[in-house]
């Protein structure tokens, strides 16, 4: 599969022919059958497909969370495929930032709490408090995430993922769980993360709508990509609707 | 703080109720285990300091006579450091207030100066005037049980002449901490006590001047205990020399050291098993937790926290619940310390005590605990940091759920749907379901442990009270008497049987081992002292041949149908191999029973006794006090009644306080065990019970599936864990094998029953608290928040 290049910036991400293969009891499930890919740097990417087609496997194994079964993956300089598991959590720990579908906030720590949990291990992180005025939560800094509506709690994690001001910022499914209204306001902050910080973000979803806000959009199925499609004007969060 | 520490804490918080019941545990182990140590650490320290600046004696003899002289040739053996010749008599008291007759030691003191060994402690009262042959110094045991006071006087039978002595003083020896009867096991302070006397005046009364009749020795450092023992008896011999002995033979150093070593086995085995079971239950809860937050360790992992920054951030919760536990257990322990060690101070008489708490104690209780806890995290902590981030951000996969053993029996249809749910559900989780059985189990284990003292002790009573002693009343002679003294006892007032008695003192031996041990000759179809086998069972007198303790076989290393040499210690001082006849269930001392006419003949002497045994009218037992006190031979009368209650008093006291704080203890773990169990399973399934209740269930049908399940848990945790409580106290019953004390396995169903009635409250209480929780359960909290 060709992947048109981008021409005007360096490649964060160079994956090479990576399959991954879960071994599920006597059945061998194929997530991934030989996925190139590369990202570039400050590109907002979207990964659309159905679920099953493979693309919370190939966000996981790029954030350094699994490892593929065969195949490379570079970032930047290092082969991230050859970390072993010191090497991948200091990997996550220095350039990736995670938004999950479910939120995982710490439910035992308030907002800003949660946010200070990867301050506090990072190595040039901003303020906690800096990182939920990006997500306009401030006045929500000392709830505790059942004191949070959903879309809340999701811009806690974005401000959480942010606040380390990562090289990378990968998002599953990060308006799955929420409604219309709330899904937008979090596209919003991480539209707004990825233009004001130039973080390189990767969000995976299966509502198309979402790739008009992105540069590029990698429509996965089957555990291979099918076809890339670049916006020529991305849409603003705010515009879209579903 | 970090946010990290502040999560600790919180989860901490949420947890407080079952994380309370595992400090608590933790807590009693940690009290049990100082308490132990520091009592015995202090009473080593108390002892040795006395033995110390009171010069307890290394070694002691008996003789009949010897002359001054003979302790120069003594004081010369190679070893021997320094010496003190004496005169000690047994002598008939006259107490006043006490109907019965009491036995009386008497020990002479230079009239000059101090001993030299087993020096006094006045506790009261004056030293003796010089050349007083009127005044003494009581022991204070004595003085207390008979409530004797400075000034009062007791009239002693001595030398057959009746004599009134003062007491002017009040003392401690290092040699009488425990004051024991010759042929007794237990002391008896109200009939037995010493008494200190000028030496001059009780060697005129005695006709021994210018001798001695008793020696103590101390050794010097290096010297050989074995050597100077062999010297010394050959240099007594001739004078009628009982046999020399160590410390480790002395009557009072014996108990004392049997008591110490009593309180170690048993400060080993409680604190282990507590700790154990609390290791035990952070296993569990710790488990738990990590299942519940395996997305928040995933989360954790994904934003680059290492293995070993989550396995710490967990560890650090097991060890905050350890410091509670320590912040319990060691005052708490150093408290009852206090308290226990004052109570045996008291018991032993030490002139002065100092409770010392070592912080080597301190330490190992913090390190053990510690240790045990994080071996007990251990598991569920590995697997928290081993979980793969991407896999533990998906939720469990639903556990396969099919029809059960009933339902494959095909009896599925007998029982209502709720309690095929909690068949299927314990079925479902078969190493979950036995560790909540396992953990209930150890509970009730722990309190047959507590309890099953007692029936042992009831069982001793009994068995040594009743079975084997069956007299009232037992005398002993001064010498040993003809034969014909019987017939004079038996017309006596309310008297209605008697059986004569021969008492040997001898030294057994079989290879290298031997022990000082006399040999009691019975009458041959005794009716008043009853054999009883190690099986239990009363058997008969075999015509020849030795009955012995089972411990003095194991101490000797012989069974039955070996021989051992006897060497007689008096008389004509014969030495012959005798054959052991039988072993017998005792559980005091250790002892050796022979057919009186057996012993005649291995005396080569006629029918002489040393004693009597006695059935007594108690309507004339006071007359027969007052005729016996009259009988110059007779040296002591020892009544049944007060042998039990002597021993109640100084064994079973102490061992029921233990008993109570192990018990007290016991019931803490039982119910930390049964709540922690109720709240797992409760939060583990409150989303299940929850979605129950939505789609409408009652609350009682949700309770009956969650308490079901503890019920039938605590069902069958409770033979099980009586099966444990057996083991354990098997166990135990072996570690207290001892010389001086012995107890058998013996578990009443009385305290089977307190175990599995405890454990039953433990659990219903626990049941209706997390009913009341489930009564709270938010339904939309519940089945929003996505575990």
């Amino acid at each position: 599969m060709n992947i048109a290049a981008p021409s005007q910036t360096e490649s964060v991400f160079a994956a090479r022919r990576i399959t991954k293969v879960y071994h599920m009891g006597q059945v061998d499930v194929h997530a991934l059958r030989g996925v190139d890919l590369d990202l570039y740097s400050g590109e907002f990417v979207v990964l659309l497909g159905p679920s099953g087609s493979g693309k919370s496997t190939l966000l996981n194994i790029l954030g350094g969370l699994d490892t593929p079964t065969s195949g490379t993956v570079h970032y930047r300089e290092s082969e991230i495929t050859d970390f072993d598991d010191t090497g991948l959590t200091r990997y996550r720990r220095d350039h990736v930032g995670f938004v999950f579908q479910f939120y995982n906030l710490i439910p035992s720590l308030t907002a800003l709490e949660n946010v200070a949990l990867i301050t506090e291990i990072a190595k040039s992180p901003l303020k906690p408090v800096e990182a939920l005025e990006m997500v306009d939560l401030l006045d929500r800094k000392d709830h505790f995430p059942a004191q949070l509506s959903g879309g809340e709690q999701q811009r806690v994690a974005i401000a959480r993922a942010v606040a380390k001001q990562p090289d990378v910022l990968l998002c599953d499914e990060p308006t799955g769980a929420l409604d219309v209204q709330t899904g937008v306001l979090v596209l919003e902050a991480i539209q707004r993360i990825n233009r004001e910080l130039g973080t390189t973000t990767a969000v995976i979803t299966h509502n198309a709508v979402i790739g008009e806000t992105a540069d590029r959009v990698i429509h996965l199925s089957g555990g291979m990509i099918t076809g890339v499609d670049r916006n020529s004007k991305k849409r603003e969060a705010s515009e879209l609707t579903w | 703080m970090t946010a990290l520490n502040r999560k600790t804490l919180r989860d901490l918080w949420q947890m407080k109720g079952q994380a309370v019941a595992i400090a608590l545990v933790i807590g009693c182990g940690v009290a049990l285990f100082v308490l132990s140590r520091s009592m015995l650490h202090s009473l080593e320290l108390t002892q040795n300091t006395y033995y110390q600046r009171y010069h307890f004696a290394d070694v002691f003899a008996s003789l009949k006579r010897a002359p001054d002289v003979l302790g120069d040739r003594i004081a010369e053996l190679p070893g021997v450091s320094r010496l003190e010749t004496r005169i000690v008599v047994g002598v008939n008291l006259t107490v006043p207030g006490l109907p019965e007759p009491a036995m009386g030691r008497l020990i002479s003191i230079p009239d000059t100066r101090k001993p030299v060994l087993n020096q006094l402690f006045l506790r009261q009262g004056r030293w003796l005037a010089p050349r007083r042959d009127d005044e003494v110094l009581a022991s204070e045991a004595f003085a207390l049980a008979n409530d004797l006071h400075l000034g009062d006087s007791v009239l002693a039978v001595i030398n057959g002449r009746q004599k009134r002595l003062k007491i002017v003083g009040i003392a401690l020896s290092p040699e009488y901490i425990y004051e024991i009867k010759p042929g007794d096991m237990l002391p008896d302070n109200k009939h037995f006590g010493v008494f200190w006397m000028n030496h001059e005046a009780l060697s005129i009364a005695y006709n021994l001047e210018g001798a001695f009749n008793n020696v103590t020795l101390s050794l010097m450092r290096g010297a050989s205990s074995a050597e100077v023992l062999q010297r010394l008896d050959e240099l007594i011999k001739p004078y009628g020399g009982l046999g020399s002995y160590t410390r480790k033979d002395q009557p009072s150093h014996m108990f004392v050291d049997n008591e110490i070593e009593q309180n170690r086995q048993l400060g080993l085995i409680m604190p282990s098993v507590f700790l154990g079971v609390a290791a035990f239950l952070l296993n569990v809860v710790l488990s738990r937790i990590i299942n519940l937050q395996r997305e928040q360790i995933a989360a954790l992992k994904a934003f680059g926290y290492s293995k070993l920054e989550v396995g710490w951030h967990y560890l650090k919760l097991v060890l905050l619940i350890v410091g509670v536990g320590l912040m319990v257990g060691l005052p708490g322990g150093a408290w009852f310390g206090h308290v226990v060690t004052g109570m045996y101070a008291e018991l032993f008489h030490f002139p002065a005590f100092t409770y010392h708490l070592t912080y080597s104690v301190v330490l190992i209780a913090t390190i053990v605990s510690a240790v045990a806890a994080t071996l007990g995290a251990w598991g569920a902590i590995t697997r928290a940091v081993s979980l793969p981030p991407a896999e533990a951000m998906r939720p469990e996969p639903p556990t396969t759920y099919g029809p059960t053993v009933l339902e494959r029996l095909r009896l599925g249809h007998l029982v209502p749907p709720v309690v095929r749910m909690i068949i299927r559900q314990l079925e479902r989780h078969p190493l979950k379901t036995s560790l909540s059985v396992m953990a209930i189990a150890l509970a009730v284990s722990i309190i047959v442990l507590g309890n099953f003292m007692e029936d042992s002790l009831d069982y001793i009573i009994n068995a040594q009270f009743r079975l084997v002693q069956r007299y009232d009343m037992s005398i002993v002679t001064t010498e040993p008497v003809s034969h014909r003294a019987i017939y004079e006892v038996s017309s006596m007032p309310g008297v209605i049987h008697v059986e004569p008695t021969r008492s040997v003192a001898t030294r057994m031996r079989s290879g290298p081992r031997h022990r000082r041990v006399g040999i009691s000759g019975i009458a041959r179809e005794s009716q008043l002292y009853g054999l009883v086998n190690v099986e239990g069972q009363n058997i008969s007198l075999p015509p020849d041949g030795l009955l012995i303790s089972r411990k003095l076989g194991d101490i000797l290393g012989v069974g039955v149908g070996d021989t051992v040499e006897v060497e007689v210690l008096e008389g004509k001082r014969p030495v012959r191999q005798v054959a052991i006849a039988g072993a017998l269930q005792d559980f005091t001392g250790v002892a050796a029973y022979m057919n009186i006419e057996a012993l005649h003949r291995l005396m080569r002497e006629g029918p002489v006794v040393t004693g009597a045994h006695m059935l007594v009218d108690p309507l004339h037992e006071q007359s027969l006090y007052s005729h016996l006190k009259e009988v110059p031979q007779v040296a002591g009368v020892t009544i049944k009644q007060h042998a039990i209650d002597s021993f109640n008093k100084t064994v079973g006291e102490n061992m029921m306080m233990m008993r109570s704080i192990n018990l007290m203890f016991a019931c803490v773990i039982a119910i930390g065990v049964v709540y922690n169990s109720a709240r797992i399973s409760l939060s583990e399934r409150s989303r299940e019970l929850a979605t129950l209740r939505v789609i409408g269930f009652t609350r009682g049908e949700i309770s009956a599936i969650l308490l079901g399940e503890l019920g039938i848990v605590t069902l069958l945790a409770i033979p099980l864990g009586l099966w444990f409580g057996y083991l354990v106290a098997a166990l135990t019953v072996s570690s207290l094998d001892l010389e001086l004390f012995r107890f058998p396995l013996v578990i009443e169903r009385t305290t089977y029953g307190l175990a599995a009635l405890v454990v039953m409250l433990a659990s219903i209480a626990s049941g209706l608290l997390v009913r009341r929780r489930l009564d709270q359960l938010d339904l939309i909290a519940v089945l929003k928040s996505r575990e």
